[in-house]
């Protein structure tokens, strides 16, 4: 059993949980994620890490409650414990000294899992600028942990009440305006905001890289579920990434090979008496 | 006084195809007391035992079954653990008839002994009552030895090892120990109850097992070794293969791996009791001649599909599933498509797959193989009406450790290599076997690999051995 130490509503539905398991705590890079289960019969759930402390024995992950796995997640408390918490997996985000401005995008949960990337990009000697994105300001967080690696934090909210007004469709823009010149962008967060993301530094020929999150069951490089089409090649990723080129990823298909399981996942919710709400 | 030579195998009860279709339970019930000793008794109790020979981990199959006539059945269940740690799973899974019965005397006349499923009653008589044969247990040589994966090649050098004092840990990387025989095997062929009763009988003995333990991730090889004086890897199946055809990637195309795993590791069938879904569509077609495709398409009838059909672009005769798989799948009403290849696969605007396109074959001369080579019939293209469709074509081995432990020798396909007489990699003090060497193989075969290689480490940790 491995125990949690904080499991905190951060910002609404989005939930930070730190759980003890030094062993991964040791090994943990940037750009890796976890598998846990809430409980004896929970999915298999893959979050990003997002943090982590090694004299603490500590992974800290930022999770969004979706279905009926997170919500159980999100019902956890300090103290409790958790049957299963495996990793460090997948590919850890390339960091190079040699970098030159690197921008870091995240938004929802990205907004935690983008942290440690910048944080390494930062102590290898790039310059950091790092872009948080929400619908609002008050789904925004860690932006005190994120100026203390980053040269500059830039804010992009939907309603505008915090930094620049509009989408990641705005990203050309707020690039002039802050005369920018990235010579890497990483993007972690929801998949339209990769997506788009990727779609935009397409047309500025700007190299992004995106940190992809499929559905997936053992993340070991043994089912095959996390499959995507990458350059025209299948990739898992699992084992061959998370992290890939954003210019070269099949997004249409990404997309619907995540909803495949959406009527499932809300099924708890369906049967909550809440139904009506569907 | 010679005894009468019987040449007609008993029978095993089975649950009727009609009932069996619609649960998960055990489709094969196992012979009664009486229906073993009748069963043993065709032994002809030859003077050079060919079937011991033809065993892989050479069990001592005429001492058993003389127990078993003699009805000394914890006598019996003794004899078979002296060289195989998993006989409930053994009995129920491996081929006996390409093995074992293959060279039985009895089977040039009329059918071989029942090897595999005396075994297999020693073992649930074992476990029925409710006491456990231990071995003896040789004292401690303060040797510590990994072992990476807990499936049929990691649990036999565990069971090994430890009978001769070594102090083993067993690292799994998923939530439940059995590896291919927890998350792969379907529960109707065999009972996750009776792999935990295995597992259990290896820790029993003094092996200690990590759960959650990602070997290559949580901690490199090399870091192990820092620890442990030699590492067994037999981490087992890695990604699975795909057809190469266009809408693969379409919704409603499993691997096996993963259609299996749903269903048996994560209790898809048991879905909304356990999170994990599984769909159940309707029409599925399962790409594959082996025991993986007929576990599968017999996994999608009890899910509740209309039809479950293999499709395999060879004929009947060339399946390389066991024959009694087959049958079982045939009697459950799977239906075959042979001489039919896959040659694309169709979807809706919503990405989910609709239709698969096919090529009629036809048998042509014989390939490298010696199996007749399947010739597409010009013009023979059909359609026909899926919701789903499960590849069950094979998986290479599990990329991890080949990946995260440098200076170890991996062939073309990711397979490591090894001394195939010992295991041996060529890494000091790591050994490999099982599927991670071989890609998709038997139960039993990985459990010989493991045999091999445990017999090295010992030799290497006495002093003697590949790495002396």
């Amino acid at each position: 059993m491995y125990e949690i130490v904080e499991r905190r509503m951060i910002v609404p539905n989005l939930h930070e949980f730190t759980v003890k398991a030094p062993e991964i705590a040791e090994s943990v890079q940037a750009g890796n994620f976890i598998i846990v289960r809430p409980d004896e019969v929970g999915e298999r759930t893959p979050l990003s890490v997002a943090d982590w402390d090694c004299d603490a024995g500590t992974i800290t992950s930022i999770f969004m409650q979706v279905g009926g796995s997170t919500a159980k997640l999100a019902r956890l408390e300090p103290g409790g414990d958790i049957p299963t918490c495996a990793g460090p997996l997948g590919k850890e985000t390339e960091i190079r000294d040699d970098f030159g401005t690197v921008l870091c995008i995240g938004g929802c949960y990205g907004i935690g899992s983008i942290y440690p990337v910048a944080r390494a990009l930062k102590e290898a000697g790039n310059k950091v600028v790092s872009l948080l994105e929400a619908r609002s300001s008050y789904l925004l967080y860690w932006q005190d942990k994120l100026e203390e690696v980053s040269d500059r934090v830039i804010e992009l909210t939907r309603d505008g009440t915090a930094g620049y007004k509009g989408h990641i469709t705005r990203l050309g823009e707020i690039l002039t305006l802050e005369k920018i010149k990235p010579d890497l962008i990483i993007v972690n967060g929801c998949t339209f905001l990769m997506m788009r993301a990727s779609k935009m530094t397409e047309s500025l020929g700007i190299k992004t890289i995106v940190n992809m999150n499929p559905i997936m069951i053992d993340g070991t490089g043994m089912c095959g579920v996390c499959r995507l089409t990458v350059a025209g090649k299948m990739k898992f990723a699992c084992v061959d990434g998370p992290d890939f080129d954003g210019h070269e990823i099949d997004w249409e298909e990404f997309l619907k090979r995540r909803q495949t399981y959406n009527p499932e996942e809300v099924h708890p919710l369906r049967k909550s008496g809440c139904a009506s709400h569907f | 006084m010679a005894k009468k030579i019987d040449y007609n195998r008993r029978p095993m009860p089975k649950q009727e195809p009609f009932e069996r279709v619609r649960n998960f339970d055990e489709v094969a019930l196992g012979y009664t007391e009486d229906l073993a000793v009748e069963e043993a008794s065709r032994c002809l109790a030859c003077k050079k035992s060919f079937c011991k020979e033809g065993c892989p981990v050479a069990v001592d199959i005429p001492g058993f079954i003389q127990c078993i006539v003699d009805r000394d059945f914890a006598g019996g269940i003794k004899k078979i653990k002296e060289t195989n740690a998993l006989p409930a799973v053994c009995g129920r899974v491996c081929p006996q008839e390409d093995q074992c019965e293959k060279v039985c005397v009895l089977g040039k006349k009329g059918s071989p002994v029942a090897i595999g499923r005396l075994e297999r009653f020693l073992a649930d008589w074992e476990a029925a009552s409710g006491e456990t044969e231990t071995p003896d247990i040789l004292p401690s040589t303060g040797k510590k030895i990994a072992i990476v994966g807990s499936g049929p090649a990691g649990v036999t050098v565990a069971n090994d090892l430890v009978l001769l004092g070594h102090d083993i840990t067993m690292f799994e990387a998923l939530h439940d120990a059995g590896g291919v025989l927890t998350y792969g095997i379907p529960e109707f062929r065999l009972p996750k109850a009776i792999v935990r009763r295995e597992v259990e009988y290896v820790e029993s003995l003094g092996v200690k097992l990590r759960l959650d333990y990602i070997v290559g991730k949580t901690k490199t090889i090399d870091r192990i070794l820092t620890e442990f004086d030699a590492v067994f890897v037999g981490a087992g199946a890695g990604l699975p293969w795909f057809m190469e055809i266009p809408g693969e990637n379409l919704n409603g195309v499993y691997s096996a791996n993963e259609y299996l795993t749903r269903c048996n590791l994560m209790k898809g069938f048991r879905f909304p009791a356990y999170d994990t879904p599984i769909k159940r569509p309707s029409y599925v077609a399962v790409l594959g001649g082996g025991n993986v495709a007929m576990d599968s398409a017999r996994t999608a009838l009890r899910l509740g599909a209309d039809e479950a059909h293999i499709v395999y672009r060879r004929s009947r005769t060339e399946l390389p599933a066991r024959l009694e798989e087959v049958e079982n799948a045939e009697e459950e009403g799977v239906i075959f498509d042979f001489l039919t290849q896959p040659m694309r696969l169709i979807g809706n605007e919503s990405g989910w797959l609709t239709e698969m396109e096919c090529l009629k074959m036809e048998l042509g001369e014989p390939d490298s193989s010696g199996r007749r080579r399947p010739v597409p019939i010009e013009g023979s293209e059909f359609r026909m009406k899926t919701d789903a469709v499960v590849c069950s074509i094979g998986n290479s081995p599990n990329p991890l450790i080949p990946l995260t432990t440098p200076g170890l020798e991996v062939g073309r396909k990711g397979n490591i290599v090894v001394d195939e007489a010992t295991g041996k990699t060529s890494r000091d003090a790591i050994w490999a076997g099982g599927d991670v060497v071989t890609g998709a193989a038997t139960v039993i075969s990985a459990m010989g690999a493991g045999r091999n290689a445990a017999r090295d480490i010992h030799e290497f940790l006495s002093g003697n051995g590949s790495n002396a």
